[in-house]
């Protein structure tokens, strides 16, 4: 018992271009959380490597990969995560603390990111006086107020119904065509995967089954500009 | 992170479970409490040994002697050959130079002398001293009934204990009433021809009866000690000015005037009170050397200090195991605080915190709990200690004794108390704050 190491994530290699914004689809225990996870810094791989900005994740130190998440990434995540007792406008702050972001600096800062998402009138409310939606949305704000260049997002609409769901993705995609902000995204819902993304992997059993360019995308009107040349 | 932030976010997080972080807060104001009152006992007890030794005046005193009246003490041994120069005399010029030696705060003579007092028309034979008035600043007459001198030449008296009660068996009565000081005076003879010497005056004396009206201003319950044997062994206590004033015929002044002490006035014994124990060798040697003899005690107080060292240090051994308990508390608190905030945890380092920005998250909270706990628990620990000095002193009274206080705080203990409790809790901090701080994010962030 607990003897076999299962691979999460195995034999996967692909790269994702600077402000494209990608898929990571998937069934569940397919490894895509995972492999956000390790691009995020958050786990290390066993063995091969991970690059961002031409840095190998692998083979920084905790205190590397500290600094890679608190100012390449920012993360969004389906459970939202926001810290209960904190207001919406302290949790988007918490970033800028740990980044020792000047405390003079931080308002402006806080108050671009929520403006942003919509959301400067409820700064003062505390999550659970928020609904799905605007705890993604503040989650979201979290994320981009360190002004990351990737923007990882793990299953963003989980927890969201439909039209809530539709009005983050659209949130994301603003996000990617005016800030030219790298997205991956993890989904296992393949409509919403083909509708945003401009190219979607996709994972089964912690392999790359798939990777294609969004033909829908790419002759659709809505084409980003962050799409593959 | 940068501190301001790191202190607003511990103190965030120990807001948020305020009665268990208070409950170990109160658990390490219990223990530096213990502590702090325990050493302030041991602290309390040691001033009030020093108070009460530095007011018998053993110990910032040097009695001074001429060698022709010595015996013993610091002269030269017996086996020695005597010393061809004649000894220098103890009188007023030697008197003089002792008061100009480096530390010295004064010089006074031993003045005491049997006599006969008259109250209310009866006769009380009993031994008069003179008291030097730097006796009331030294405490020697703290809880006396009534009041001390008014003035060093005031025509008054204060009784010890035992010579009222012979007065009055009413001996608070007795204050404000006269008595008569009856003595012998002595007063020098005129010069007779061919027994004058250089100076012209005469080397005899005649001792004449005298009387002197004092009020009764005080009494004193305990016997006042000051020096070595000095007027702390007078039942009836005078201003040293008055009693040198009366000119009282000494048992010395015979011997003195065999030697030719050309009229002036010498001393059996001189008591030089020093600045502090500490000054009692360097002026000892210098009197020493002035060719006169010296007595101090000088290691008891060294012995005294040794003795409370180790006193001090069981006392604090007894205080620290409750401080020890409580160390205990702040590690079960940490660790409670770390499953709770599991996923608070992922989400810090998943927003870019640092392994050590959550173990210096987590050590902020522990000491934190050691200030407020240290502070609280000096607090206790000093209000321990009043009782304790109400308590001893409710009995001192039943025994008709003057207060005391058992207890002290000094600043030096406040201080160690609290750097102490901060300590140890940063201390029992560690492994809590590693533990969260070696948590995987990825398994924080699942926690549910």
């Amino acid at each position: 018992m607990g003897e076999n190491i299962v691979p999460a994530v195995n034999d996967v290699t692909l790269s994702v271009a600077a402000g494209e914004f990608v898929a990571l689809l998937g069934s569940s225990g397919s490894g895509k959380s995972t492999l956000l996870n390790l691009l995020a810094g958050l786990d290390r791989p066993t063995s091969g490597g991970v690059f961002a900005h031409g840095r190998n994740l692998a083979e920084m130190d905790s205190g590397e990969l500290a600094k890679h998440r608190s100012q390449t990434v920012g993360m969004v995540f389906q459970a939202f995560n926001l810290l209960p007792r904190m207001t919406l406008e302290e949790n988007v702050e918490l970033p800028l603390r740990l980044a020792e972001v000047d405390r003079a600096d931080r308002p402006a800062r806080v108050h671009e990111a929520v403006e942003r998402v919509r959301l400067t009138a409820r700064l003062t409310h505390r999550p659970t006086e928020l609904s799905g939606g605007e705890q993604q949305r503040a989650s979201l704000a979290r994320a981009l107020v360190n002004r990351p260049t990737i923007l990882l997002a793990d299953e963003p609409t989980g927890n969201l119904d439909s039209a809530t769901g539709d009005a983050i993705m659209n949130l994301l995609q603003e996000i990617n065509q005016t800030l030219r902000m790298t997205i991956v995204m993890v989904t296992h819902d393949r409509a919403r995967a083909e509708r945003y993304a401009q190219r979607i992997f996709t994972m089964g059993d912690g392999k790359l089954i798939s990777d294609l360019p969004n033909e829908l995308q790419h002759g659709g009107a809505t084409a980003g500009p962050g799409a593959r040349p | 992170m940068k501190l301001g932030d790191l202190t607003e976010l511990a103190a965030r997080n120990l807001r948020e479970a305020i009665l268990r972080n208070s409950l170990t807060t109160l658990g390490i104001g219990v223990g530096v409490a213990s502590l702090v009152a325990m050493l302030s006992l041991g602290v309390g007890l040691q001033e009030l040994a020093n108070t009460r030794l530095t007011h018998s005046g053993l110990f910032d005193a040097v009695m001074v002697m001429s060698k022709s009246s010595m015996r013993g003490f610091n002269g030269p041994p017996a086996n020695e050959p005597p010393d061809a120069t004649p000894p220098r005399r103890l009188d007023e010029d030697a008197r003089v130079e002792l008061t100009k030696l480096p530390n010295v705060v004064e010089v006074y003579p031993e003045v005491r002398f049997p006599t006969e007092i008259q109250f209310e028309g009866k006769p009380f034979t009993t031994t008069a001293a003179g008291v030097p008035d730097s006796a009331k600043a030294d405490g020697s007459y703290e809880g006396m009934k009534g009041s001390y001198f008014s003035g060093p030449d005031a025509d008054e008296a204060i009784l010890q204990i035992e010579l009222a009660k012979q007065l009055s068996p009413l001996t608070d009565s007795l204050i404000g009433k006269e008595l008569v000081l009856r003595y012998a005076e002595r007063q020098a003879l005129p010069a007779e021809p061919g027994a004058t010497d250089e100076g012209g005056e005469s080397s005899g004396f005649s001792v004449i009866p005298r009387e002197l009206k004092l009020k009764i201003i005080g009494i004193v319950e305990t016997e006042p000690a000051a020096g070595f044997g000095g007027f702390g062994r007078g039942r009836l206590l005078i201003p040293l000015k008055i009693a040198q004033t009366l000119k009282i015929a000494q048992p010395t002044d015979m011997r003195e005037m065999l030697r030719g002490a050309n009229g002036k006035v010498t001393y059996d014994s001189l008591t030089v009170r020093v600045k502090s124990p500490a000054g009692v060798q360097a002026v000892e040697d210098s009197i020493k050397k002035m060719g006169f003899g010296t007595f101090s005690i000088l290691d008891a107080t060294k012995n005294l200090r040794q003795v409370f060292i180790v006193f001090d240090s069981l006392l604090g051994i007894f205080g620290s195991l409750a401080l020890t308990v409580a160390s205990l508390g702040i590690i079960n608190t940490l660790v409670m605080a770390i499953l709770e905030r599991r996923r608070e945890i992922g989400i810090l380092k998943a927003l870019g915190a640092a392994d050590w920005d959550v173990r210096l998250l987590f050590l902020t909270e522990a000491g934190a709990m050691g200030l407020v706990g240290g502070g609280l628990g000096v607090l206790l620990g000093w209000l321990i200690g009043r009782a304790l000095t109400l308590a001893t002193n409710a009995y001192l009274a039943r025994q008709n004794l003057p207060p005391v206080d058992v207890s002290s705080v000094p600043l030096w203990l406040v201080g160690m108390a609290i750097l102490f409790s901060f300590c140890v809790s940063l201390l029992a901090g560690i492994y809590p704050a590693s533990r969260a701080a070696k948590l995987n994010p990825v398994e924080a962030l699942r926690y549910e």
